[in-house]
């Protein structure tokens, strides 16, 4: 490490500048598939964020006892690991959440997010740095689903976190809800934070 | 009939790229130009079919036996990361011409969620059996490099387009996206 890292813009880097959903363009399958509610793309987020924490944790403490030839498959052990353990608790716990969320909780493991900061940060950097970038970037996650979602949810259902505010038979644009409305909704979403980074820089 | 019901469902309606959001990653990263989008869904095709078969026969000969469900999760993803290598070495040896073709997009498929996505989904099947698991694992590739290759299509034309600076790049794709998936939305009700 030839300087230490500012821990403060290590945690924000997540938030803003390289927000995975939004500029790096990381786990865009859940990030559209699971977010036709805020809700379902808060809880999505905060699974995904759980998993990240933890296996940057376990991959930051083992980093020196992995041989380098292995350490793909087993960055994905770690992290196939606290993915089934976050779907043993979510179906106990959470049986709603379990259900909507469907498929795309065990492909976590594949949300290339994670193996990414495992293998880009994790595997290089000390445990706290490895903890704050995995908040930072797990936050960043967290909260461009629940944006995500709750476009969506207000566009397409006229309601947000399942609280409606427009009448049982108002129209409201169901497209938004549906899948075409996922891509439609991400890229002005991209537009606008485009838009608004680079007035700040 | 089931069978071609199975297709017509993995192709159009439930698209897996358009409609079920599996495998966005490649969709979006690799369908620049036309040519290696069908490199890509060669390689998926290959791929998801054999992953499918050896998860299936997995999940069914040894962790339902054992009572071992819930290793679903590492098993498929260890099954599927050690699949691609030894697709990748064999087809070296085997097909050199395949493997010029392939051989870039090997590599990426691992984490390619429609990969792990399909041999799950493959399970829940009404009726399932190995070889309507296997079918359908080949009818979701095709759908994948249906809407892949359309779609590189259609972005080799963006090129000459004349596009609004702040919709450069992502932003763009994202909205061509968004209509195709609606395109195929018409699909709806066809099963």
């Amino acid at each position: 490490m030839a300087k230490p890292i500012d821990q403060q813009q290590n945690f924000f880097k997540g938030i803003v500048k390289e927000n995975p959903v939004f500029v790096m363009l990381l786990g865009m399958c859940p990030a559209l598939g699971v977010t036709s509610s805020a809700f379902n793309g808060l809880g999505m987020g905060v699974a995904t964020l759980f998993v990240l924490l933890m296996s940057n944790i376990v991959v930051s403490l083992v980093k020196s006892q992995i041989p380098n030839k292995v350490r793909i498959p087993a960055f994905i052990i770690i992290i196939a690991s606290f993915v089934t353990i976050v779907e043993m608790v979510l179906e106990a716990y959470i049986p709603f959440l379990y259900e909507q969320l469907g498929i795309f909780i065990p492909l976590i493991v594949v949300n290339c997010l994670i193996l990414g900061r495992a293998e880009a940060f994790a595997s290089k950097n000390t445990l706290k740095s490895s903890v704050l970038d995995a908040l930072g970037m797990g936050l960043g996650f967290v909260i461009a689903l629940t944006v995500l979602g709750a476009v969506r949810e207000v566009l397409g259902n006229g309601s947000i976190f399942d609280w409606k505010f427009v009448s049982e038979d108002a129209n409201t644009l169901i497209l938004f809800i549906l899948p075409p409305g996922a891509f439609i909704a991400l890229a002005y979403l991209a537009i606008l934070f485009n838009r608004l980074t680079l007035k700040t820089a | 009939m089931d069978y071609l019901v199975i297709l017509i469902a993995a192709v159009f309606v439930n698209n897996i790229v358009l409609s079920q959001f599996l495998g966005i990653c490649p969709f979006l990263g690799v369908s620049n130009r036309v040519s290696t989008s069908i490199g890509m869904s060669g390689a998926v095709l290959f791929v998801m079919t054999i992953a499918t078969t050896v998860t299936y026969l997995l999940h069914h000969y040894v962790l339902l036996p054992s009572g071992l469900e819930y290793l679903r999760t590492i098993t498929f993803i260890l099954v599927i990361a050690a699949l691609v290598q030894m697709v990748e070495i064999v087809l070296k040896k085997v097909s050199p011409p395949l493997y010029q073709a392939l051989g870039v997009f090997l590599p990426l498929i691992t984490t390619n969620c429609a990969v792990l996505g399909v041999a799950i989904l493959a399970l829940g099947l009404d009726n399932g059996s190995l070889l309507k698991a296997v079918f359908f694992a080949f009818a979701n590739s095709l759908g994948f490099g249906l809407a892949l290759i359309v779609f590189a299509s259609i972005r080799e034309f963006l090129e000459l387009a004349n596009i609004p600076e702040g919709m450069k790049g992502v932003p763009i794709n994202l909205l061509v996206a968004g209509l195709l998936s609606l395109a195929f939305l018409g699909f709806a009700g066809l099963v």
